[in-house]
């Protein structure tokens, strides 16, 4: 396997972890109720989804700047990969959030999206990602050409939008909303800093589109 | 010859005739009388057969008490850290009989009854938890408060050596935890200072060693780990109205009509909540309690005054 193979295959192990863990999980609490996922399960299969997605998409947002630093092209052919993980824990915590708090209504579903501003902020991230996973594929990274890069670009708008989503809904202990952010933020400086300089060297602009 | 049988039924207990015909008023007197009695034995008077008591494992390890950390396992993991003896309750304010007084003084010689409640937080969750407690009012009325009593507020204990939560860098918390029930709202019968549950002593994670339990209303007015006791003629700010005054009420009663910015509070899921049973129900105004207390909000407006 090419080293390009082993880093995708390990970038996927690693990201299905908390996927089997959370598996592992629902396991047990079918054996014995309770025993896996706690007194309310439903909202702790519908938190742990919805933490991983944001950090699913983090990842994926920092394999840019980590490829500069590390100067190291290649890093880029797993960014897909990585954002598709978190297209899937992302789908897999809206799915949770209407077939375990809402109970498959919709009407409870609409109220929300209209009445609860960090639903309305969290959907507007989910429809985001799933615009950059829908366009991710090769066929549509030539259909879009320059266009593709600029549509990408909301990945800005789906952080910003998961993040308040995340701070609208924290009670009070601002910890971890406080860790994403800021590792949002330093990204973001970053990119702005130094990202405009930056020319990808021939090999990592053409892997793009290998 | 005749001989009369002797009736078997002595004179005395034939039933006179007035009483017979005063039966139905009787009847309803016993009614009332039985249900004043049943009420504090059994406490099941307020709740329906088909709804079952938590499970004790659950209601001593999912608990929101800020003070021990956010999360709902953080008060199970670190209550036991608390000291809970000695225990001095300062009372203030509008009353006769103020000053700082030890716990056990307070609660000497007051009966403790069995209350099977309804519990239902603002995150839209509940349970059903057997208290152990003294009816509130016979608690502040040792006090003796006076004429500009028109609420009562309480705080709990500041102790960050103790309490983990309150020495968080990220709570914006500004403690001690607040909270306050107007006069007439304290005085309900079904205001309970809780000591005890499932027929133990209050856990330090449920707010050793004694907590308010007013069932109608959400469960962050039900102040954990008592040290102050304050009468007063204003409505005291409690802490989450102080955090988010759009979100949280000073009355904060059940309330499915009124929707909450971060929780629809229609329905809620009772615990233990699992994938395949979330045991979800519909919420019930004032919690289930409404006959009891709906009458002390008359001419209220209770969209404005959540």
């Amino acid at each position: 396997m090419s080293r390009v193979g082993v880093l995708k295959a390990l970038s996927a192990c690693a990201l299905s972890g908390p996927l089997l863990w959370l598996s592992w999980l629902v396991y047990l609490d079918v054996r014995e109720p309770g025993a896996g996922l706690g007194a309310d399960a439903g909202e702790a299969v519908v938190h742990f989804l919805g933490e991983w997605s944001l950090i699913a998409l983090l990842l994926a947002y920092t394999v840019t700047p980590l490829r500069r630093l590390l100067n190291f092209p290649d890093l880029i052919r797993i960014r897909r990969l990585v954002g598709l993980y978190a297209f899937g824990y992302v789908s897999l915590h809206v799915l949770s959030y209407v077939a375990l708090y809402l109970g498959f209504e919709w009407r409870a579903l609409l109220e929300d999206f209209v009445e609860r501003t960090y639903i309305t902020a969290g959907m507007g991230a989910f429809i985001c990602i799933a615009a950059m996973a829908a366009t991710s594929t090769r066929g549509w990274q030539r259909r879009l050409g320059p266009s593709w890069k600029r549509l990408h670009q909301v990945v800005h708008v789906a952080l910003g939008l998961a993040l308040t989503h995340l701070w609208w809904l924290t009670k009070d202990g601002y910890a971890e909303v406080l860790l994403y952010s800021m590792w949002f933020s330093a990204l973001g400086v970053e990119r702005l800093v130094v990202g405009g300089r930056f020319k990808p060297s021939r090999r990592g602009a053409q892997s793009l589109h290998r | 010859m005749l001989i009369r049988k002797p009736l078997d039924i002595k004179p005395s207990e034939i039933t006179p005739e007035g009483a017979y015909r005063n039966r139905r008023q009787f009847m309803r007197a016993a009614g009332v009388l039985g249900a004043g009695v049943m009420l504090p034995l059994s406490g099941r008077a307020y709740l329906p057969p088909e709804e079952t008591v938590t499970p004790e494992s659950i209601a001593t390890s999912y608990n929101n008490f800020y003070e021990f950390g956010t999360s709902k396992s953080d008060p199970a993991s670190y209550a036991h850290q608390l000291t809970t003896d000695p225990w001095t309750v300062k009372v203030s304010g509008a009353a006769k009989k103020t000053g700082e007084f030890a716990y056990e003084d307070i609660v000497k010689g007051l009966a403790v009854e069995d209350r099977v409640y309804r519990f239902r937080c603002v995150e839209a969750w509940s349970m059903v938890v057997p208290w152990q407690g003294i009816p509130l009012h016979k608690i502040l009325e040792r006090f003796e408060p006076d004429g500009n009593a028109k609420y009562v507020e309480f705080k709990t204990l500041v102790r960050p050596a103790e309490m983990p939560g309150q020495r968080s860098f990220f709570s914006s918390i500004d403690w001690p935890y607040v909270e306050g029930l107007r006069m007439d709202e304290a005085y309900h019968p079904l205001s309970l200072m809780v000591t005890g549950m499932y027929g133990k002593a209050l856990p330090n994670q449920n707010g050793a060693p004694w907590r308010l339990i007013v069932p109608w209303k959400y469960g962050f007015k039900s102040v954990k780990s008592i040290v102050s006791i304050r009468f007063t003629r204003s409505q005291p700010r409690n802490t989450w109205q102080l955090l988010a005054p759009d979100e949280y009420g000073f009355f904060a009663n059940v309330n499915p009509d009124v929707s909450h910015p971060r929780w629809s509070q229609a329905s809620e899921r009772r615990l233990p909540s699992t994938l395949f049973e979330p045991n979800r129900r519909a919420t019930l105004p004032f919690n289930g309690y409404a006959d009891d207390v709906a009458s002390l909000y008359d001419g209220m407006n209770l969209r404005k005054l959540f």
